[in-house]
C-alpha cells in the first residue's frame, strides 16, 4: 500500500513538469522554419499555393501558435495525443507501433551493459593494477572513446558483410512468416548487433562505475572485519561488498534511461530498425507536431516510471534509504 | 581549399569513371542470350516513406518508385524515349488540338477484380489530375471534360490548344489511373485506397508496414503476356545512406535507385563485380543543379552581378573532383538528355574567368574594399543531395575569390522551402531542377513570371521579363513539333541572357543494382517504370 502511495505522489508531481516539458517542445518546434505542409511539399515535388493553404487548414494550421497549442493542451488532458500528419493514424497507435523495437532493445542494451559492466567491474577491481584490470579498463576506454554509429557500421562490414553470421539490418526476416519461439529467435537475432553497438559506451560506464565503487568498499572497516572473521573472499564478495557497491550503479540506470533513448536514433538508423528514436527524427524533419510531442510525452513517462522503480530498488539496497525518503 | 583531399577525390572519381564503364557494358551483353526466368525475390533500397503512395495525386519519384509497379499511366517512354501506350491502345488529335481522343486496351481488370474502363480515366483526369496532382493541376488547367462514348474510349476536351506531344511526353508521369470505384465517395486524399494502392499493374499490393517495408507480389492476371517475371518485390525503408551500402553488401538488398547512397559508396560499388552502377535508364529523370538569385537583392538585380557570379565558379573543376562520372557540364534550362528540345551549346554561356568576373563586379559599382572584399551574399542550400552541400561550399569559395563574401545557412526541406518560396528570406539559393521531359512540365515555372507566393520550384526571384512570359505562354499552345522547339530554344536564349537563375550542372540519377538482374534500365525512367520484365539470373 506504501508503495503505491508513493507511486501515486510520485506521479502526481511529475505532472506539472511532464506539461512544461510539452510547452517547450511545442514552442522551440515553432522556431524551426516551416510546417508540417512545406515538409510536405518538399516530399511532393512541387505544388501549388491553393493546395498548400488548403492542406493548412485541413491540419488546423491556419489557427494562431496559442490557439494551437491551447488545443493540444485540451485533447491530452482528455488523454488524447492527437492525429499524426505524416501517418494519418492517431498519435498513440503510431507510438505503440513504434515502442516494442525501442523498449526491446534499451532492456537489451542496458541488461547487457548492466551484467557485462558489473562483472568486468568486479574482476578490475579484484586485480587492482594487475594486467587483468588494466585490460578490462583499457577496452572501457575504447567502448566509450568509439562513437557508436561507427562501431554500428563496422559490426555490419564484420559479422554481416565478412562473416555473414548476422543480418545487417531490420527488426525481422520478411522473407518467411514465422511465429511463436521462431518469431522470438528470429528478432533476437536481428537484436544482437543493434544492442551490443547501444551497449558498449554503457557498459563502459558501469564498469568503471563498478570498479571504483568496488575499490571505496573493499577499503572500509566493515569489510575488514568481515575478512578478520575468516569469511572466504566470495562470501566477503558476494554479501558485504557487492550490495554497496551496486547502489552508484542503480542510481545510474535512472540517469540513463534517458540518454538511452537518444542514442537509439542513431542506432536505429544504422540498423534500419522502426523504433521510437528514428519516428522523433522523422517528425522532426516533416514537422509533424503531434507525432514528436506524443513522443516526448511517452519518453518523460518511461524516464519517470524507470526512476520510480530504481527509487523502490535504493529501498531494497539499502535499507536506511526508506521509501518515505 | 584543401589540395590533399582534391587530389584524392580526383583518383578515386579516375577509378571510378574506368570501373563503371566496364562494369555497366559487360553483364548485360554476356548474359544477353539466357532465356528469362521466373521467380525470385527482388528487394529495394526505400530512402524516404511516402504519406501516401497514390501516382494521380502525387508526382514524386518516391511515390512512383513503389507504386509504378503497381498502378499504371496510360503512357510509357520506350527504349527510344518515345511515347508507347500501357493502359491506352492508340490516340489521336483533333486538328484545332483541343480535342484529345485516347483508345484503352481491352480486357484490363483491376487487382480487384472489377473491368478498367473509361470510367477510370474520366474519373481520375477530372478530380485528381485537374485538381490536386501536382505539376497536373497545371498540365491540367485548360481541361474541360473527359467524354466516355463507350468504355474503351475516353476523349479528352481542352478549352485551349492542348499539344499532343506535351500531352504524350507529360503522361507518363502525369498520367497514373486510379480506380473510380475505389475513390468515388469521401475525401480523396484521406482514402484509405492510397496507403493500400489497387491498380492494373504487374504487380498487386501485399502490405505496408510503416518504418520497415511495403511487399507487392505477382498479379497473375496481368495482361503482358508471361510478365511479370519476379515472385516479389519488397521495398525496405533504410533512412541510413551507409547502412544500405552495408545491406546492399551483405545481399539483403539488391537494388538502390535514384542516388539513394553516397558517391564514394556509388563509386566503390561500381568497382564490385556483383554489381552494376550505371546512369543508364534514368535519361528521362534528368536533374540541374542551380543557382537561383533573389532580384530583391540590389546587387543581384543587377545583371552585370549575376554573370560575374556565373564567371567567378569554375564549374568543371568542380564536377571533375567531386562528382566524376556521375555529372557533366550544363547549358541551361533544358538538360542535353532532352533531344526533343535541347538547343545545343549555342546559347550565352559563362565560362569559368575570375578577371571577368571581377571586372564586372567593378563595373557594376562594387569595387574590391579593404582585403578584397566586396560584399557578403546569404546562400541557402537546399538538403536534397550531397552534390548540393558540396556545390554550395564550392560556390562560397569561388565567390571569396572575387570579393563576395558568402554565409550559407543550412535549413532542413520544410525549412528551405519555406524561406526560399515562401519568406523569400534568401540572396542565392541552389537546389536542383528535375526536369521531366517536356520543358512545358516543370521547367518554365521557374521563369514564368506571376507565380504565387508560396509555390515551391516556381519563380519567386521577383524577376520579370515580359518577353520570357510570352514565349512560354506561346510555346505552351503551340501545335507544330517543330515550331515548339523553336520557340524553347529562343527561350533558354533568353534566359542564359538575363540569368535569374543559373543551371550549370546536368546530372542523371545513378542505379546500383546486383549483376543478376536483368532487362534492367532499358527505358529513359526505368526506376518509375512498371518492372514487368524485369528477371533475376541464378
Amino acid at each position: 500500500m506504501r508503495i503505491i502511495g508513493l507511486a501515486g505522489r510520485r506521479l502526481a508531481a511529475s505532472i506539472p513538469t511532464l506539461f512544461l516539458i510539452l510547452i517547450g517542445v511545442f514552442l522551440l518546434l515553432q522556431l524551426a522554419p516551416g510546417d508540417t505542409v512545406d515538409a510536405l511539399m518538399a516530399q511532393m515535388g512541387g505544388g501549388d499555393a491553393a493546395t498548400a493553404r488548403e492542406l493548412r487548414k485541413f491540419y488546423g494550421l491556419d489557427l494562431s501558435i496559442p490557439a494551437q497549442l491551447a488545443n493540444y493542451l485540451w485533447h491530452l488532458v482528455r488523454l488524447d495525443l492527437g492525429f499524426s500528419s505524416i501517418y494519418g493514424k492517431p498519435v498513440a497507435t503510431v507510438i505503440m507501433e513504434r515502442l516494442p523495437p525501442t523498449i526491446l532493445l534499451m532492456t537489451a542494451s542496458l541488461s547487457f551493459a548492466f551484467f557485462f559492466g558489473l562483472v568486468s567491474g568486479v574482476i578490475a577491481s579484484h586485480a587492482v593494477n594487475k594486467w587483468p584490470d588494466t585490460l578490462i579498463s583499457t577496452l572501457g576506454l575504447v567502448f566509450y572513446a568509439t562513437p557508436s554509429f561507427w562501431f554500428g557500421l563496422m559490426a555490419i562490414v564484420v559479422f554481416s558483410i565478412y562473416l555473414q553470421w548476422l543480418p545487417a539490418g531490420g527488426f525481422e526476416d520478411i522473407g518467411e512468416v514465422r511465429t511463436g519461439i521462431f518469431r522470438v529467435m528470429d528478432i533476437a537475432r536481428h537484436l544482437i548487433l543493434p544492442t551490443l553497438t547501444l551497449g558498449l559506451i554503457f557498459l563502459a560506464i558501469y564498469l568503471r562505475i563498478m570498479r571504483a565503487s568496488m575499490l571505496e568498499v573493499l577499503n572500509l572497516d566493515y569489510v575488514r572485519t568481515a575478512r578478520a572473521k575468516g569469511l572466504d573472499e566470495t562470501r566477503v564478495v558476494m554479501g558485504h561488498v557487492l550490495r554497496n557497491a551496486l547502489l552508484p550503479m542503480v542510481t545510474l540506470i535512472g540517469l540513463q534511461a534517458g540518454t538511452m533513448l537518444g542514442g537509439s536514433v542513431v542506432v536505429e538508423s544504422v540498423f534500419s530498425l522502426p523504433g521510437l528514436g528514428r519516428l522523433a527524427y522523422e517528425s522532426v524533419i516533416q514537422r509533424d507536431l503531434n507525432t514528436l510531442l506524443g513522443i516526448v510525452f511517452v519518453s518523460a513517462l518511461l524516464v519517470i516510471v524507470v526512476n520510480f522503480v530504481v527509487d523502490l530498488l535504493y529501498a531494497r539496497l539499502d535499507p536506511r534509504i526508506s521509501a518515505e525518503g | 581549399m584543401d589540395l590533399t583531399r582534391l587530389e584524392i577525390n580526383r583518383r578515386t572519381a579516375l577509378l571510378t569513371s574506368a570501373a563503371i564503364a566496364a562494369n555497366v557494358i559487360s553483364p548485360m551483353r554476356a548474359f544477353a542470350q539466357e532465356a528469362p526466368k521466373k521467380g525470385g525475390v527482388f528487394n529495394v533500397h526505400y530512402n524516404a516513406e511516402q504519406r501516401q503512395l497514390n501516382p494521380s495525386i502525387q508526382a514524386s519519384t518516391g511515390v512512383y518508385i513503389i507504386s509504378g509497379k503497381i498502378q499504371e499511366s496510360l503512357i510509357d517512354l520506350d527504349a527510344d524515349g518515345k511515347p508507347v501506350g500501357v493502359l491506352a491502345e492508340s490516340w489521336e488529335s483533333s486538328p484545332d488540338g483541343k480535342t484529345i481522343t485516347f483508345k484503352l486496351r481491352k480486357g484490363i481488370t483491376w487487382h480487384d477484380g472489377k473491368p478498367f474502363t473509361s470510367e477510370d480515366v474520366a474519373f481520375t483526369a477530372m478530380n485528381m489530375w485537374k485538381k490536386i496532382l501536382n505539376y497536373g493541376s497545371t498540365l491540367q488547367l485548360f481541361l474541360t471534360a473527359v467524354d466516355t462514348p463507350d468504355p474503351q474510349t475516353a476523349v479528352f476536351r481542352y478549352e485551349r490548344p492542348m499539344p499532343l506531344n506535351l500531352l504524350l511526353r507529360a503522361l507518363p508521369d502525369l498520367g497514373y489511373i486510379s480506380a473510380k470505384h475505389l475513390y468515388e465517395s469521401g475525401d480523396i486524399r484521406q482514402n484509405p485506397t492510397n496507403l493500400a494502392p489497387v491498380g492494373t499493374g504487374p504487380f498487386k499490393f501485399v502490405k505496408y508496414e510503416r518504418g520497415q517495408y511495403i511487399i507487392a507480389d505477382r498479379n497473375p492476371d496481368y495482361w503482358r503476356p508471361n510478365a511479370p517475371y519476379l515472385d516479389r518485390i519488397v521495398w525496405k525503408v533504410i533512412t541510413d545512406r551507409s547502412a544500405a551500402a552495408a545491406q546492399l553488401e551483405a545481399g539483403e538488398l539488391q537494388h538502390s535507385p535514384f542516388s539513394s547512397l553516397t558517391i564514394s559508396d556509388m563509386a566503390r560499388l561500381g568497382k564490385d563485380k556483383r554489381f552494376v552502377v550505371t546512369t543508364k535508364g534514368n535519361e528521362g529523370n534528368a536533374r540541374t543543379n542551380t543557382i537561383e538569385f533573389n532580384f530583391r537583392r540590389k546587387e543581384l538585380s543587377d545583371i552585370r552581378v549575376r554573370r560575374a557570379i556565373a564567371h567567378a565558379i569554375d564549374v568543371p573543376f568542380f564536377i571533375d573532383n567531386f562528382l566524376g562520372d556521375f555529372a557533366k557540364l550544363g547549358t541551361g534550362p533544358i538538360p542535353s538528355t532532352s533531344t526533343d528540345f535541347y538547343p545545343g551549346t549555342g546559347t550565352p554561356q559563362y565560362p569559368f574567368d575570375k578577371a571577368k568576373a571581377a571586372s564586372l563586379l567593378d563595373e557594376a559599382g562594387y569595387k574590391a574594399g579593404a582585403g578584397g572584399a566586396r560584399f557578403s551574399l546569404k546562400l541557402l542550400p537546399a538538403p536534397w543531395g550531397e552534390d548540393i552541400s558540396l556545390w554550395s561550399t564550392f560556390i562560397q569559395q569561388s565567390l571569396k575569390d572575387v570579393g563576395i563574401t558568402v554565409d550559407i545557412v543550412r535549413n532542413d526541406g520544410g525549412g528551405f522551402l519555406k524561406q526560399v518560396y515562401d519568406e523569400h528570406a534568401f540572396d542565392l539559393a541552389t537546389g536542383w531542377h528535375q526536369y521531366r521531359n517536356d520543358p512545358a512540365v516543370s521547367t518554365t515555372v521557374w521563369y514564368r513570371s506571376g507565380q504565387p507566393k508560396g509555390a515551391p520550384w516556381t519563380n519567386q526571384w521577383g524577376w520579370e521579363d515580359k518577353q520570357v512570359d510570352q514565349t512560354i505562354d506561346d510555346a505552351l499552345t503551340e501545335l507544330d513539333p517543330a515550331k515548339r522547339k523553336a520557340l524553347y530554344a529562343e527561350f533558354v536564349k533568353e534566359v542564359n541572357t538575363e540569368l535569374p537563375v543559373w543551371m550549370p550542372i546536368e546530372q542523371i540519377f545513378v542505379t546500383v543494382i546486383t549483376a543478376k538482374a536483368r532487362n534492367h534500365s532499358n527505358t529513359p525512367r526505368w526506376g518509375s517504370s512498371s518492372w514487368h520484365d524485369l528477371w533475376l539470373s541464378a
